[in-house]
């Protein structure tokens, strides 16, 4: 993509432009804000006061909100359904494990400095090459961005290469987190096995159990959040945006026009799993573990249709997708745990027969519809 | 199953009615009393002439006293000097039964019976004693458990005797196994002509004999020794090879049974259906629920569960279609998310009705045993029968599809839906039938996995994946591409199993598919002509 100096400026200024930005932002600014407030200010014994509990809570929903975010960037904008965003997801939580279960130095069941428990237990007498340089905060955060990019990279410019598309390249990244699930439960794989990583003691030398950390982690999570959203709108403001649509729209067509779309798409894609990476490790200090689990395919599968409740192609309903259903799920599971699995089931039927345009289509119908035509699939080929 | 079982009960109601001819029976009774007589008053020293006359007696019940001698369950009732065999010798009283007749006589205390006592001598030459009795019966087959049971068991009096029985026998396969027998015994001496009988047995007896014999001091002995067992490990190779084969092969006829369903719903209709698995598992529990209405009978239960288990899974795929699948058409990734949330409720649906836990289905006596073809290679009959139950389902869908009315049309409306429509064929009604077809044969591969895996609520979830990836591989739309697909893929899984573990062989597996659509993203087997285009 060639763009002239002038405008490389504008890219990523426009979306503050935009009237959905500036509302998603000042709600977002305000709710972290008086979160915070609330917790601070308040007294414990204040009916109005917010618990260190639902602080991290709120937290974990600003994460799957981002993961949602990342998710509606390449579904919503690029016409590719990812049933595997949550190994990108959990491979950036991985990445950030490694550095907090580093941290904890000698201070674990077994004492070793250098050694994490499980390795101590499985007998093994040194780090695995893997395992360098995380004891370095840069470093392991540079690898959040980056490991998860990789795999993208790696996965996508074989898929986008072949032109697979639609429903294979959905089958085929819910294949990919499904292996990735299996490789990571192996003790072999020096990923702490079922176990996975977790008695995490201090990040950046904050230590984990207090308050006042967690609400740091909750504002953190709040701007990755609002950065996240600012990269997606202007990438989706973009030429390059604009071209992305085209591929999802009438990816032939696109084709012929002269666009590489894989180019296209492989840059799409790499950015979204990036910003599944920083959810997943903004996501595993608050909730105090990372385990295999988080690479299941039922995980995955159930972020599209925190998408899909929200709204696709819109950023905001993700958003609103994700912290709404999973505050059902909260509830549900604490009130009858048998009938959340109904719920959801049922949610994905009436979402997709019901309510293909999602809350935000809800939304928008009232005021003009700028939408660009229903996203579902209506590209030539199906 | 129940006809058998009759046959069984007849035969031994006819047993009864022959023994209990009271003429014959008094007279072998005395017999039979003073022959236990013998063996219980005489010295050590005279037992084992005792023991030589109870064997050479030719009685039917001789081979139950001594072995009851030999486990020191043969007694005498002190006060009637009745003998008895013990049953059950736990407790102050034991129950007991009688040694001429074999009826159970109840419980007797301990005090009031008289052990017939026995060394560890008299012991050893009972086993041999034991084992060419077992050489004399009438019945083939046990006179075979018999004969392979000696080898490597046998000492020079044996073998002798084991020589005379040679003489007489004409079941060549027991023939064999006594030869052999004979043969290890001699390996065991150091006899070097031996050697080249033992050169093509499979049996781990003769395997240790000749790996004995190959630290010999004797270098001829040492060198054929090395020479057979070179031979063995072959042939051995060769039926471990088989054995992969063959668990491969039955895994692949698994996955394509699981498949083929969706081969039609997502191949032929292109409809992505995410709750597959859940139909695989609404058969699986059908065949389970069969069990329970018929209990007693699992065979039939299951014979029954066939067409139960295709009309259960069917139906649900018809109320799949008509309340979400129709309105989705044309929107294949909305589809396959409506799905999967049936999937989900359906699987909740189950845990919550049934029970979260695995439920058992009882394998029917003539599925469970195994064919043994030689002696490193045996086939279990259950994964023998899926095969053939994969192979005949594979079949029964092609001639549906090429010769049927149903068939001609489902292709027709998946190559040109207008156009079919224009011809006058109810696309609708095609798409039901189409649906419900590839659904009710899910439920025919959930009564086939309830024999060889656990029914649970999660049994389909840990299918879709694998099925997905046989499709995908082997073609889209294409049914042949799905049979090779999956027993391919099945065997390549089972034969990288060995080095790199069961997870990696599915990981690796995975990898080779996303590879290979690199190559071919069209599967094995794609398309042609304009059904291609999409």
């Amino acid at each position: 993509m060639t763009r002239s100096p002038n405008s490389a400026g504008m890219w990523l200024a426009r979306p503050f432009t935009e009237r959905s930005t500036q509302w998603f932002l000042g709600i977002l600014t305000l709710a972290v804000a008086l979160v915070s407030i609330l917790h601070l200010a308040l007294p414990v014994s204040n009916p109005l006061h917010v618990s260190a509990y639902t602080v991290t809570l709120l937290g974990k929903y600003l994460c799957y909100a981002l993961l949602a975010v990342a998710v509606d960037l390449v579904w919503g904008f690029l016409g590719i359904l990812s049933l595997g965003h949550g190994a990108f997801f959990a491979v950036g939580g991985y990445a950030m494990g490694m550095y907090l279960m580093r941290q904890i130095g000698d201070r674990g069941v077994y004492g070793n400095p250098t050694l994490p428990d499980f390795m101590v237990f499985l007998n093994w007498d040194q780090l695995p090459w893997y395992w360098h340089g995380f004891d370095m905060a840069w470093f392991a955060f540079v690898m959040v961005l980056l490991a998860p990019g990789l795999l993208a990279l790696v996965f996508g410019f074989l898929a986008f290469r072949s032109r697979v598309t639609g429903v294979y390249l959905s089958i085929i990244t819910q294949a990919l987190t499904f292996a990735l699930m299996l490789a990571f439960f192996r003790n072999e794989m020096g990923f702490g096995g079922n176990n996975g990583l977790t008695d995490f003691k201090d990040i950046l030398g904050f230590n984990l159990r207090t308050d006042a950390t967690r609400l740091g982690l909750f504002i953190a999570t709040g701007v990755a959040l609002g950065l996240g959203y600012i990269i997606c709108r202007a990438i989706v403001g973009s030429k390059l945006g604009r071209v992305s649509i085209a591929c999802r729209d009438a990816e032939a067509r696109t084709r012929f026009l002269g666009y590489r779309v894989e180019r296209v798409q492989l840059f799409v894609f790499v950015v979204s799993a990036m910003l599944a990476g920083v959810a997943g490790a903004l996501y595993v200090p608050q909730v105090g573990i990372i385990n295999p689990s988080e690479f299941s395919p039922l995980f995955s599968i159930e972020v599209v249709v925190w998408v899909a409740l929200g709204g696709r192609a819109t950023l905001y309903g993700a958003v609103i997708g994700a912290i709404l259903v999973n505050y059902a799920k909260t509830v549900f599971t604490g009130v009858m745990p048998d009938a959340w699995l109904f719920a959801l089931g049922g949610l994905f039927v009436l979402v997709t027969v019901l309510l293909p345009k999602g809350i935000a289509g809800l939304i928008r119908h009232r005021k003009v519809d700028t939408t660009p035509e229903t996203p579902a699939g209506k590209e030539a080929t199906a | 199953m129940s006809i058998r079982r009759l046959l069984t009960q007849g035969l031994i109601v006819c047993c009864l009615l022959l023994s209990s001819v009271p003429a014959h029976a008094q007279s072998s009774d005395d017999q039979a009393q003073t022959l236990l007589q013998a063996l219980a008053d005489s010295s050590y020293a005279d037992k084992a002439g005792a023991i030589n006359d109870i064997a050479k007696s030719g009685d039917d019940r001789a081979r139950g006293w001594l072995d009851a001698f030999a486990n020191g369950k043969l007694s005498r009732i002190e006060k009637s000097g009745q003998f008895v065999i013990v049953l059950e010798n736990r407790g102050r009283n034991w129950t007991v039964a009688d040694a001429l007749t074999g009826e159970p006589i109840g419980e007797v205390s301990r005090r009031d019976l008289d052990s017939i006592r026995i060394n560890n001598s008299l012991r050893r030459d009972l086993d041999g004693i034991l084992a060419v009795i077992d050489l004399t019966v009438k019945d083939p087959a046990r006179r075979l458990t018999a004969a392979r049971a000696l080898r490597g068991s046998i000492d020079d009096t044996m073998a002798e005797r084991i020589g005379d029985l040679l003489k007489d026998e004409d079941d060549s396969r027991v023939r064999d196994a006594l030869k052999e027998a004979i043969a290890i015994h001699q390996v065991q001496l150091g006899d070097v002509s031996a050697v080249s009988a033992l050169s093509g047995s499979l049996n781990s007896e003769a395997r240790s004999a000749l790996t004995a014999a190959t630290r010999s001091d004797d270098p001829e002995l040492a060198a054929a020794a090395k020479d057979a067992l070179k031979k063995i490990r072959q042939k051995l190779k060769w039926n471990h090879a088989a054995e992969t084969l063959y668990f491969g092969l039955s895994l692949g006829s698994v996955l394509v049974l699981a498949a083929i369903g969706l081969a039609i719903t997502f191949g032929v209709m292109g409809v992505i259906n995410m709750a597959h698995g859940e139909l695989i598992m609404l058969g699986a529990y059908t065949t389970w629920g069969m069990q329970q209405l018929l209990p007693g009978q699992p065979g039939l239960a299951l014979i029954l569960a066939i067409p139960a288990g295709f009309l259960v899974s069917a139906l649900a795929g018809i109320a799949i279609e008509r309340s979400v699948i129709q309105f989705l058409k044309g929107r294949p990734l909305e589809t396959l998310l409506a799905t999967f949330g049936i999937s989900l409720i359906l699987q909740q649906l189950v845990r919550t009705v049934i029970s979260p836990l695995n439920r058992t289905v009882i394998t029917p006596d003539w599925m469970s045993g195994s064919v043994m073809i030689n002696e490193a290679l045996s086939l279990t009959l259950n994964r023998l029968y899926v095969i053939g139950f994969a192979l005949v389902v594979f079949a029964g869908l092609m001639l549906i599809m090429r010769k049927t009315r149903l068939g001609l049309e489902v292709r027709a409306v998946t190559q040109n839906r207008a156009m079919a429509r224009a011809m006058g064929i109810k696309a609708t009604r095609v798409d039901i039938l189409t649906f419900a077809l590839g659904s009710g044969v899910a439920g025919l591969a959930g009564v086939a996995l309830s024999q060889i895996t656990n029914v649970g609520p999660n049994l389909g979830q840990n299918y879709i994946i694998d099925s997905f990836m046989v499709v995908v591989f082997g073609g889209v739309g294409n049914l042949w591409g799905t049979l090779v697909a999956g027993l391919s893929l099945g065997t390549i899984n089972q034969l990288l199993e060995p080095w790199a573990g069961a997870v990696l062989a599915k990981i690796v597996v995975l990898v080779f598919i996303i590879l290979f659509i690199q190559k071919r993203p069209r599967g094995l087997f794609p398309q042609k002509g304009r059904a291609a285009e999409g």
